[in-house]
């Protein structure tokens, strides 16, 4: 396994390049509630940028908008330099869009190999009917993608589980098999929610590594939903603040951290103090 | 201690793929072909063959069928005796009107003509699920029955509404001895279910599962759930379909619409929730328990001197009794006795 | 125009019998979570067992239907004990297919034990017109037939109270909300489960004596229990207001459909005509009139 390389240093991967995703004056409503107003933020090709915010933000309505999930109901998405606003889940997965869940949404009833394959979907060219078959083409396909999924396999140490149903595994575990099955997908961006919620100190580490290595290994743009904010002040390239459905703080790490907007929003007014 | 995995080990892919990695599965296998295709004809008696085997063998292709749509890709379905229905109904048109069509394509074509249905009454798969689809498939059920029974045409004018079917033959060897229908039927039946088998662990299998599991997330990796589900209902009401013409053709010699009521229905689910859902293998088990369980039980009444209609209530209760306990007992059916069974045999005669 | 009216009235009141059935359903599935698919398997029970009594100890009906109804109470014991205990807290389906095989047991354990011929079952209610409309507005519907509307009514108000007047009412709802924590707060659900289907059981029964009188009781009679389920699916399956009104749709249609379009296409639409109903409705609205919509997070 590679040394991580601290944040900050020049590293020949981790070349941060051209804004890859613009999210303009997005704003998102359920019924009467609104989730999201107004929000604009950019993030560039290979970098990691966190989305932060107490709870309720909107962050995890902020990426599931990115991914397709929810349409907004005004500002653009761009993708690319293409308009991408009216997207479904399908067409963000066909842009090279992958992402995890806050509450796991792996197949239960599969093993982990067979979760990670499905990541594999949509590179898949052999219909069901040569797949019945089983001849030739199917034959040949399976097998290559079984190869790429043993590749992640080896990537993230969960050799020893592979053909185990993913209901029966720990927490942690479960969160990296999820990571497997997005990034089966070669993603070029790659949504991360909560990712080490409900972790120990060990695990955190270890998917800290782990996100640190595909950053840099194979270039994905990441976005992530994080709590902790050791990990993503050490992480993180850039960071987005979001606070009851708004932006409140954006720019790098010391920027956000010395911001009085994303700290009053976390710890709170003093009594007699005013908004600023 | 003679099934033990030690020194197998699988260095590809290709090897690790494989249907049955385990050596002593596949000798098993190739036992129980050689006795299917070559001792049993030749030793089996007319009625073994024609009142259990074939049926057997008739059902498991039904059953199968259903694991597909309800075990694999989540959609519970009360409406197989219908899509059995239109490919009996259909594979009896087209030999009768297409002189000297080639057996296997009829009942090819018939099963088409049930997956056509099939994909017409799943397009509401796409907004309803649980036992609203479940509802839905008895509007399936009850309808394509009656529309079967109105159309003349379908029965050949026929003044009873129950025709009888031709005998069934290809280059003009004509199948019928029972020893002829099984053999034809088992190749059918081993054929198809190794394409299932092969489907089911592609990549089409794992979209139904993903689809069964969890359709949100599998729509984010970019599974399309109404493609999926209607390709499951669609390989389920072929297979169902070529099942009920098998039914028609090599088991009851008629088609009539009463033989595919919707207590059909409810035997096929029996025998996939006592075979085991979402298992190929189950869906034999359960067939076999569900073809032997009457005999037994008249068996049983006739031995200690009951009527015979004390054994028909008797079977509802025992098939009653026996859903709920296997739903308690061992909610994945026999299938998982089976390999908590072959598990056990892997350290035999070590207790762990 | 007054023989359509005589039809419309007439799918109407048998529309009130089969929301009698769905009644149970709801029931059911309100406080237990449970579809219960042996609902139907429950009336013919009901039915026969009250018929069965009363042809063989020659006991009167006022007789036999409190006997009939401490019957009813024992299986709903049998039933929590056997089927619903040891199922607490699997997936729904799972449940639906447990009920599946409780309808096939107790429609064999029915005939096995009162014997499988179709009995008769006199009610002190005569299906004969009612002489008052008749005169007044030539108009023909059964007496039978009003009555059971009027009973439905009763049942339908009485329970509505227990529901909400009631603490049992209220420890059944909290049931249906949330299993564990009814049992956090302490409202014993065992016992719950037993008054829930019994209960069902008591409308069973009176469903069963009134489908009984008019059809004779008889197998068949679970067949009824079928058509609850497009009942049900207009009606949302959590609602007793919804039941009534969804089993009015569906009888007054069944039967309009039968009598206009039947004709044209060979009759016997009244065998699929609810159920294509009821899926069509779904595709516009997946829950139901009154169901509660369901709003899935990610």
């Amino acid at each position: 396994m590679e040394m991580i390389q601290p944040p900050g240093q020049p590293e020949t991967h981790r070349r941060i390049g051209e804004v890859i995703l613009d999210l303009k004056n997005i704003s998102l409503s359920f019924g009467g509630v609104k989730a999201l107003t107004d929000i604009s933020f950019n993030v560039r090709q290979h970098e990691i940028r966190a989305i932060i915010g107490p709870n309720g933000a909107g962050k995890s309505s902020m990426l599931n908008v990115i991914n397709g999930v929810y349409r907004p109901q005004q500002g653009e998405i761009v993708l690319r330099g293409q308009s991408r606003t009216n997207m479904d889940c399908y067409g963000a997965a066909k842009a090279g869009i992958a992402r995890t869940f806050q509450n796991i949404a792996l197949f239960k009833g599969m093993t982990v190999l067979d979760n990670i394959m499905t990541g594999r979907n949509l590179k898949m060219k052999t219909n069901f009917l040569q797949q019945a078959f089983y001849l030739g083409a199917a034959r040949r396909e399976e097998i290559a993608h079984r190869a790429k999924a043993e590749e992640i396999i080896d990537f993230l140490e969960i050799q020893a589980i592979r053909k185990t149903p993913v209901g029966r595994l720990p927490y942690g575990l479960q969160k990296r098999v999820e990571l497997g099955r997005a990034l089966a997908a070669e993603p070029e961006i790659l949504l991360l929610d909560e990712p080490m919620a409900g972790m120990n100190v060990e695990e955190k580490q270890d998917m800290c590594r782990f996100i640190l290595d595909v950053n840099d290994q194979f270039g994905t743009t990441i976005v992530l939903i994080e709590h902790d904010m050791g990990v993503v002040m050490d992480i993180s390239d850039r960071v987005v603040v979001l606070d009851y459905g708004k932006k409140i703080g954006d720019g790098t790490p010391d920027e956000v951290r010395s911001n009085e907007n994303v700290i009053k929003a976390y710890l709170g007014q003093a009594h007699g103090e005013t908004a600023a | 201690m003679l099934y033990r995995e030690a020194g197998q080990f699988k260095t590809s892919y290709v090897s690790d793929g494989q249907i049955l990695p385990i050596r002593q599965d596949r000798i098993a296998l190739l036992t129980l072909i050689a006795v299917a295709l070559l001792a049993v004809p030749l030793l089996a008696s007319p009625y073994l063959l024609s009142a259990i085997l074939i049926p057997f063998l008739i059902f498991s292709l039904a059953a199968l069928g259903l694991n597909i749509l309800t075990g694999y890709a989540g959609q519970l379905s009360l409406g197989t005796a219908a899509f059995m229905a239109v490919g009996a109904y259909a594979s009896f048109n087209f030999v009768a009107r297409i002189p000297g069509i080639p057996l296997l394509l009829a009942f090819i074509l018939g099963g088409l003509s049930a997956a056509i249905v099939g994909i017409a009454f799943g397009l509401p798969s796409l907004r309803i699920r649980g036992f609203y689809l479940a509802a839905a498939t008895l509007a399936t059920q009850f309808f394509v029955i009656w529309c079967l029974t109105k159309i003349p045409y379908l029965t050949n004018y026929s003044a009873s509404g129950v025709v009888t079917v031709q005998t069934m033959q290809m280059f003009g060897y004509q199948f019928a001895t029972p020893q002829a229908k099984y053999l034809l039927v088992l190749v059918i039946v081993s054929l198809m279910a190794l394409l299932a088998k092969n489907m089911i662990r592609s990549n089409v299998g794992r979209s139904w599962m993903a689809i069964r599991d969890m359709d949100m997330a599998a729509e984010v990796i970019g599974f399309r759930p109404l493609r999926t589900k209607l390709l499951a209902f669609a390989v389920s009401s072929f297979y169902c379909g070529v099942a009920g013409a098998l039914y028609a053709f090599a088991y009851l010699g008629t088609v009539e619409p009463e033989a595919y009521s919707l207590d059909l229905s409810f035997r096929i689910l029996f025998m996939v929730i006592i075979g085991g859902v979402g298992s190929i293998l189950g869906s034999f088990l359960g067939a076999a328990f569900i073809v032997l369980l009457p005999i037994f039980l008249n068996m049983l009444a006739h031995s200690l001197g009951l009527a015979t209609n004390y054994a028909s209530n008797l079977e509802l209760m025992v098939f009653g009794g026996l859903i709920i306990f296997f739903l308690i007992v061992e909610p994945h059916g026999l299938a998982r006795l089976w390999q908590i069974g072959k598990e056990k045999l892997r350290l035999w005669p070590f207790p762990h | 125009m007054s023989f359509f009216i005589e039809v419309l009235l007439g799918g109407l009141l048998s529309g009130v019998m089969y929301a009698l059935v769905a009644i149970g359903f709801v029931l059911i599935y309100k406080a237990s979570g449970v579809f219960n698919f042996a609902q139907g398997a429950m009336v013919f029970f009901a039915a026969l067992t009250c018929v069965g009594i009363i042809d063989k100890f020659g006991v009167s009906l006022w007789i036999a239907i409190p006997l009939t109804i401490l019957v009813m109470i024992a299986l709903a014991f049998a039933i929590e004990r056997v089927v619903l205990r040891p199922l607490v807290n699997q997936p729904e389906i799972t449940l639906f297919m447990a009920t599946i095989g409780l309808a096939f047991f107790i429609e064999g354990l029915a005939q096995l034990v009162w014997g499988s011929q179709v009995r008769k079952l006199d009610l002190p209610i005569e299906d004969v017109p009612n002489e008052y409309l008749m005169e007044h507005f030539n108009i023909l519907v059964s007496q039978f037939d009003m009555t059971a509307a009027i009973v439905c009514a009763l049942l339908v108000i009485a329970l509505g109270l227990l529901f909400t007047r009631t603490r049992v009412g209220r420890a059944l709802r909290a049931v249906a909300d949330d299993h564990q924590a009814a049992l956090a707060v302490g409202i014993p659900l065992q016992r719950i489960w037993v008054v829930v289907w019994s209960v069902a059981g008591l409308v069973a029964l009176v469903a069963g004596m009134l489908w009984g009188a008019r059809n004779g009781v008889q197998f068949a009679l679970t067949f009824i229990a079928l058509k609850a389920l497009p009942v049900l699916i207009l009606g949302g399956f959590t609602s007793i207001p919804g039941a009534i009104v969804g089993g009015l749709i569906i009888g007054a249609s069944e039967k309009l459909a039968e009598v206009y379009i039947g004709p044209m296409v060979g009759g016997g639409i009244e065998g699929w005509f609810p159920y294509v109903l009821a899926l069509l409705f779904l595709l516009v609205r997946p829950e139901g009139l009154f169901g509660e919509k369901i709003i899935r997070r990610i």
